[in-house]
């Protein structure tokens, strides 16, 4: 085997930019799933933020402005499953699964008028001599500002958990909503609000696709990222670091796979296609090996619906 | 519900003319369906067949009604598709993708009073004819283009899955790209998918990690080009001609034209006159178009592909000429003996000088 076309500091920086969509929209849906709610629409809110981070970013020029207007627009189709399992108290698996097909038909339409076109070109942050580190250099301090922002937010998740007052709220409203509601706690508005935050993130990842990744429009374009970013959450076993581990890992096979192709190492191309599915699959059964729910530490009260009289 | 389904099924086939054989014009609109891997704006591959469709639609006028599917995964669903728009009184059903031939062929087989017509496929029936373009007639001036082209001397080509279509097309660009340049070396990476724009990304980004500054695809999207024009590499369109990347990346491309196809077959059905065929029409037929040559190409290099293109259409030159190797070394085509369709229809190797193996 010939590794030495393969250059480990490009691979690296390459595998910071592959999983970065994926992480954003998981770290979303992460805190959604801490306040107890299972929204399977990610997939859905994602390719609505790229549209509309397209969208607003051709119009205005300012890729800033579309990562914005992803957030918002991520955030507002949120809402929908937010108002329908909140409110209305729907199912949330089957509200989850009509959100991601209603985003992708919503987002189709939006973007029938902006195919082909070109968004505004995103720049790496210029981090000056740190760019010139060896290796390091490369690795770290040459990207565009959104890896670094999903970096952050994955600290900022990690740390509002942990150390705030709110942050424990959200997640006694995740681990038992009868408690939380009898404490005098908002279980309605702690939820709505981690369903708009997960919507955010997950328009934020989908615009991470369609402004920088690939940059153009494409109906269709997340192809299945936000069912991975689901299963990331779990594979990380709803903790913010290991998500964040997750999502690199998941990005490194899929760019390591292609990367050993293109150097022509004689791999079976099959298997590393499904490696990250398999990894996945067997930390999911090493997890739920002989032991309880707790064990995987899921939210306890995750997917089930509050009425304040039950 | 399954009695329930079972009448909905048989006064379907009585409204859509399976108990009364043959179809007669006077009465309703001809119905034509097509069914489509990817979203009819994909900027490729299924969008030049919808235009096509809509082209036939067009030719037609109200003769026909025409009804699609787009996004239809190729496998089980696939079937589901094809039943419902059958039950739904389609008389002719295009499915336009290689994976959709097994289920192409199972649901034929229900419905025999409705034709079929399989793109890229090889397996045929009673009512199933299969057609496809010889794309690598095109392959060949694109890759010839991608020889002449690169500086590095390092071309790459984004293939989805290793069919004969697919491994056709590799190895007439290669041919063509040492032709114009003895010294170039190709690299392939398998993407195993028609349409993921961002793993269409990655692949073109892991090859030009590589060196290469000239990329070839064999995928569905846009995206290629996309990374491409960012860092000032060269490619080409692919199934359509892509020419919002014109001038550069995108310096040529492979066009499908499908509708005089479409226009020809709808006709048969409508005259009564449709048997099951295997078509394979290439640039001269008009299946193939090139797309305007811009850019950086130079005048001279312009006008030998230009040539090459038009003697590929007149039949006066073979894509696949020999002397040709295997990639193994063992002899192929002798000196001026061109391959076969029957080779060429079911290819499963390399032509010698491309480095790796195909994924079985």
């Amino acid at each position: 085997m010939d590794l030495s076309t393969i250059n480990p500091a490009i691979l690296l920086a390459s595998l910071m930019i592959a999983s970065t969509p994926i992480l954003l929209a998981a770290i979303g849906e992460l805190v959604a799933e801490k306040s107890g709610v299972l929204n399977l629409g990610v997939e859905g809110m994602m390719i609505t933020g790229a549209i509309c981070g397209f969208i607003a970013a051709v119009e205005t020029g300012s890729p800033t402005m579309g990562f914005l207007a992803a957030a918002v627009g991520g955030a507002v189709l949120s809402m929908t499953f937010g108002i329908l399992t909140q409110f209305f108290l729907s199912n949330q698996v089957a509200t989850g699964l009509a959100l991601t097909l209603f985003g992708l038909g919503l987002s189709s339409l939006m973007g029938q008028s902006y195919v082909g076109l070109k968004p505004p070109p995103v720049g790496d942050i210029n981090f000056g001599p740190l760019a010139d580190i060896p290796f390091l250099g490369r690795v770290l301090f040459q990207h565009d500002a959104m890896v670094y922002v999903s970096i952050l937010i994955v600290a900022a998740v990690w740390a509002f958990l942990k150390f705030t007052r709110a942050g424990l709220i959200l997640r006694a409203v995740g681990e038992s909503h009868g408690a939380a509601h009898a404490l005098g706690y908002k279980v309605v508005a702690v939820r709505l609000a981690a369903i708009a935050f997960g919507g955010a993130c997950a328009g934020l990842g989908g615009a991470y696709l369609s402004l920088v990744r690939v940059p153009q429009w494409t109906e269709g374009m997340t192809a299945g990222a936000g069912w991975i970013a689901l299963a990331i959450v779990v594979f990380g076993s709803w903790k913010p670091w290991r998500v964040l581990i997750g999502a690199y890992l998941f990005g490194g096979v899929t760019v390591l796979q292609l990367n050993l192709q293109a150097a022509g190492v004689e791999v079976p191309v099959e298997y590393l296609s499904m490696s990250p599915y398999l990894i996945t699959i067997l930390v999911l059964v090493i997890m739920s090996s002989g032991r309880g729910r707790a064990a995987l530490n899921a939210p306890a009260s995750l997917g089930r619906t509050f009425h304040a009289s039950s | 519900m399954k009695r329930r389904s079972l009448l909905a099924g048989g006064a379907a086939a009585a409204t859509l003319g399976l108990v009364r054989p043959g179809f007669a014009a006077s009465h309703a609109p001809l119905k034509v369906g097509f069914i489509y891997v990817g979203p009819i704006n994909d900027g490729g591959w299924t969008q030049h067949h919808h235009t096509s469709a809509l082209k036939m639609k067009e030719h037609f006028g109200d003769a026909i009604e025409l009804v699609y599917q787009e996004n239809v995964p190729e496998g089980a669903d696939a079937e589901r598709a094809m039943t419902q728009m059958a039950l739904g009184g389609a008389n002719i059903i295009f499915t336009t993708s290689f994976g959709f031939m097994d289920p192409t062929v199972n649901v034929a087989a229900k419905f025999p009073n409705v034709k079929f017509e399989h793109c890229t496929g090889y397996k045929t029936a009673d009512n199933v004819g299969v057609y496809s373009a010889r794309f690598y007639e095109g392959r060949a001036v694109t890759g010839y283009l991608a020889g002449a082209m690169t500086k590095s001397n390092k071309i790459g080509y984004i293939g989805s899955f290793p069919i004969p279509e697919v491994i056709r097309g590799i190895n007439s660009s290669f041919i063509h790209a040492r032709k114009a340049n003895p010294e170039v070396e190709m690299n392939v990476v398998w993407v195993s998918t028609w349409f993921d724009p961002a793993k269409e990304a990655d692949a073109t980004q892991a090859l030009l990690d590589q060196g290469v500054d000239v990329v070839l695809a064999h995928t569905d999207s846009t995206a290629p080009l996309a990374v491409l024009e960012k860092a000032g590499a060269l490619g080409f369109g692919q199934a359509a001609d892509m020419y919002e990347y014109a001038p550069e990346p995108r310096i040529s491309s492979i066009i499908d034209n499908w509708a005089p196809y479409y226009i020809e077959r709808v006709q048969a059905v409508m005259d009564e006159a449709w048997e099951s065929q295997n078509n394979w029409w290439g640039i001269g037929d008009g299946m193939v178009g090139i797309g305007e040559i811009t850019g950086p190409v130079p005048a001279e290099v312009k006008a030998e592909a230009e040539k090459m293109r038009d003697d590929i259409a007149a039949g006066s030159y073979h894509p696949f000429t020999g002397p040709l190797n295997k990639q193994d070394g063992s002899a192929w085509l002798a000196e001026g003996e061109v391959a076969d369709d029957g080779t060429l229809a079911g290819m499963n190797f390399y032509v010698e000088g491309i480095d790796g193996s195909i994924p079985s």
